[in-house]
């Protein structure tokens, strides 16, 4: 069939290899497609009774189909995603009850204790001490969503295994934590 | 004064334009001396009427053309700016349309044309008052937004869709030098954004402010330069920022602008774990005004409940940049009781639109487009479902855009007969070549259903796998049809024969990918003066019946675009359109004017 060699021919966006990726790449030159797609929009047609062509050639991308606008298309591409946080830096800590979130740089504070303190202050609250049989015994209970989503009491584990771990902090009041 | 020096200053005016056009006295051809017909004609504010009126006679034209304040030129090369303030002296705003539609698909290759800086150079010395300028798929430079923000003392609104050309430093040119700013729109451009400094530009007496439109840039703008322009500006009442902008920012510039009728969010999310925000829902509550609300980006059943509020009196909804799930959107229609016009992407599924025909029974518009337009495996998106409940629930539904992976012929003939009223009609069934899913036969039943029933239809959109059938239907029936969209379809000159001999009120056609041959252009030739454009890329044209079709009619301008891959012979995009002003004298070098 003409259409897996077009492809081969086809200028598009993208290393040489990265056959799966392109299709998801905004559009390249709309100069040399054009060809491609009549011979396509043919054998489409021709094509459609007989069963045992491979799947139907819509694979190939034509310039300009569907027509959507290129600033509509990237909407959905165009989302912000989260760098990885496993090794520290800036997290974003939410407190129960606040309208916005704040950001801490762990690699900031070498300890808990340094932590809960920035955390205190930020979010002007006591959260007091920890204790290994109480956790805390304030009306707050500041906790962490670790790698596996669950989400941990801050002050159980080494500060170091704390950073590898820690995705980001929130402050819980303690009511809501007794019930969960 | 009296009479005879009343009518002695109307023929000065008139002789210092065109010696030969005196007014005479009221004769019985036109009753009504020029005092009274023209502020009579400046309330026509329709072009299409004013056009009319300028037809009826000599008077009727002179006092026609000193009364015009807007001037609409739907296609920048069907006249000349020259022309243009020869005949009106007097314009306040102009509306200019450059680039073939299919342009927006990358179909047109750039520096095509339609460069406004000509344009801008001879309205400075026509217009130096111009108020306001849209340009739709212009080519705008930085150099023209500077000598249009440098030119133009009095200038007060500025919209731009879909050019391109142009960075966010040109915008710092109109925020910094045009002083009585009412509108900036900035719209789906193909815009060089080098940073969000431009916001900042505007003087802090600046207060006339309007409208503001800045969704379509990226970049981040200084917060307080933006909390304080809304501040001052108490005539706001379009205001839709960028994604960058938070859901605490926007409530910052709510709680400054509870007057706003239209409102553009930024992103509506935050990664907070809790309920909403309360105090955001309640400065939804408190703007009573607002009529659309658009942007909500990265939205979800978390924060959308905020716009509750506000719903009730909400007429546009525009969602298309939300990737809503069918129970979001439903839950969100229930607070929509006055809704007529609704855009959603295609992730809120048949189920979402059933909860369109359940809960907005005064829906007049609905525009479905795709999330991901270019997977093809593993889609969900729409079907004929979620377009038939629509049509049950909707009896006013008159305008559509859907974008969908299958189709049948009776749910089409059903969301019709449901709907008799269309006026727009388009839908994009997105696999080339589809049949009728159920019965495997050409989809030209559907659309020949569609003209059938559709009296008013003025706009169409057809796809999937057609035959020449379908255009005859068109051909036949389609009596008010102006705009026809054409893609991978028909299979022979007949059927674009059968549009161009039917379709008595067609004005813009645009093709692409079909079987239609020189026979069929020709067929055409008388038509073509009465329309505003032709567009054919990809089918049988030659350079020959392009030569043909230019020597026959010497008032079109028959473009054929070059490109290196097809043959000499071959025409292989033909872009085709009346005009006043001749061949273009700034055609690039791929563009040959036969």
């Amino acid at each position: 069939m003409d259409l897996i060699n077009f492809e081969a021919t086809e200028l598009r966006l993208g290393l040489p290899g990265s056959t799966d990726e392109w299709d998801k790449k905004s559009t390249a030159s709309p100069v040399n497609t054009n060809k491609r797609s009549s011979s396509e929009m043919g054998s489409s047609v021709t094509d459609e009774t007989d069963s045992s062509r491979s799947p139907p050639p819509a694979k190939a991308q034509i310039v300009g189909w569907p027509p959507v606008r290129t600033c509509r298309k990237n909407i959905i591409q165009g989302k912000k995603s989260e760098p990885e946080m496993g090794s520290g830096m800036y997290v974003k800590v939410s407190m129960d009850g606040a309208p916005y979130l704040r950001k801490v740089d762990l690699k900031v504070c070498k300890s808990y204790g340094e932590l809960l303190k920035s955390l205190q202050e930020m979010f002007k609250c006591i959260i007091g001490l920890y204790s290994e049989r109480e956790g805390y015994k304030s009306e707050y209970a500041p906790t962490y969503e670790d790698k596996d989503g669950d989400w941990m009491l801050l002050g159980d584990v080494p500060w170091d295994m704390f950073l590898t771990s820690c995705r980001r902090l929130r402050i819980m009041k303690s009511c809501e934590v007794i019930e969960s | 004064m009296d009479l005879n020096q009343k009518r002695t200053r109307t023929v000065d005016r008139v002789d210092s334009v065109d010696p030969d056009l005196v007014s005479p006295e009221s004769t019985p051809m036109c009753p009504f001396p020029d005092e009274v017909l023209e502020p009579v004609l400046s309330l026509i504010n329709s072009h299409k009427d004013r056009s009319s009126v300028s037809l009826v006679c000599k008077d009727w034209y002179n006092a026609e053309r000193w009364s015009r304040r807007h001037v609409f030129i739907g296609n920048c090369y069907s006249v000349s700016p020259e022309i243009v303030v020869g005949r009106f002296p007097k314009i306040r705003s102009v509306t200019l349309k450059g680039k073939p539609r299919f342009s927006d698909f990358n179909l047109v290759p750039e520096d095509w044309g339609a460069d406004v800086y000509p344009w801008l150079s001879v309205l400075a010395k026509a217009y130096p008052f111009l108020e306001e300028l849209r340009l739709k798929r212009m080519a705008v430079s930085d150099e023209s937004l500077e000598f249009l923000a440098m030119n133009f003392p009095e200038f007060k609104a500025l919209s731009l869709l879909s050019c391109d050309g142009f960075s966010t430093d040109g915008l710092k040119a109109i925020a910094t030098h045009c002083r009585n700013l009412a509108e900036l729109d900035i719209q789906e451009n193909g815009i060089d954004d080098l940073g969000g400094d431009w916001l900042s530009c505007f003087p802090e007496t600046l207060t006339t402010l309007q409208v503001l439109n800045f969704a379509s840039l990226n970049s981040e703008v200084s917060f307080s330069d933006l909390e304080k322009l809304v501040t001052r500006c108490k005539s706001l009442r379009v205001l839709k920022v960028n994604r960058t902008i938070n859901l605490d920012q926007l409530q910052k510039l709510l709680l400054r602008a509870p007057q706003l009728t239209e409102l553009g969010t930024g992103t509506f999310t935050q990664d907070l774990v809790t309920r909403p925000v309360a105090d955001l829902e309640a400065t939804f509550g408190s703007c009573k005004n607002l009529l659309t609300i658009s942007g909500l980006w990265d939205t979800n059943s978390l924060y959308l409940p905020v716009i509750y509020p506000a719903c009730a009196s909400l007429t546009f909804l525009n969602l298309s940049c939300a990737a809503l799930r069918s129970f979001e959107l439903a839950m969100l229609l229930i607070h929509c009781k006055s809704l007529r016009r609704l855009w959603v992407l295609d992730t809120v599924g048949d189920m979402g639109l059933e909860a369109v025909g359940s809960w907005c029974p005064l829906l007049e518009e609905l525009r479905v487009f795709p999330a991901d337009p270019f997977e093809q495996e593993n889609v969900a998106g729409v079907t004929e479902s979620g377009f038939v409940a629509v049509s049950r629930g909707c009896p006013k539904l008159h305008y559509v855009l859907y974008f969908c992976h299958q189709m049948t012929n009776a749910a089409v003939a059903t969301v019709v007969q449901n709907c008799p009223g269309f006026t727009h009609f388009r839908l994009c069934i997105m696999n080339l070549g589809q049949p009728d899913y159920v019965t495997n036969e050409p989809m030209d039943e559907a659309f020949g259903a569609v003209v059938r029933t559709c009296p008013n239809l003025q706009r169409l959109a057809v796809s999937g796998l057609l035959t020449d059938l379908t255009f005859e239907y068109i051909g036949k029936y389609a009596k008010n049809l102006e705009i026809l969209s054409v893609a991978f379809a028909g299979s022979s000159d007949l059927g674009l024969k059968y549009v161009l001999g039917g379709c008595p009120r067609l004005r813009k056609l645009e093709i692409r990918d079909c079987p239609f041959g020189n026979a069929a252009l020709l067929s055409g030739l008388t038509k073509y003066e009465s329309m505003r454009s032709l567009w054919m890329s990809a089918c049988n044209l030659t350079m020959n019946g392009c030569r043909v079709l230019a020597k026959e009619m010497p008032r079109l301008n028959v473009e054929v675009m070059k490109d290196e891959d097809s043959e000499d012979s071959q025409a292989h995009k033909v872009y085709i359109y009346r005009t006043v002003a001749g061949p273009r004298r700034d055609a690039p070098p791929f563009v040959l004017t036969l």
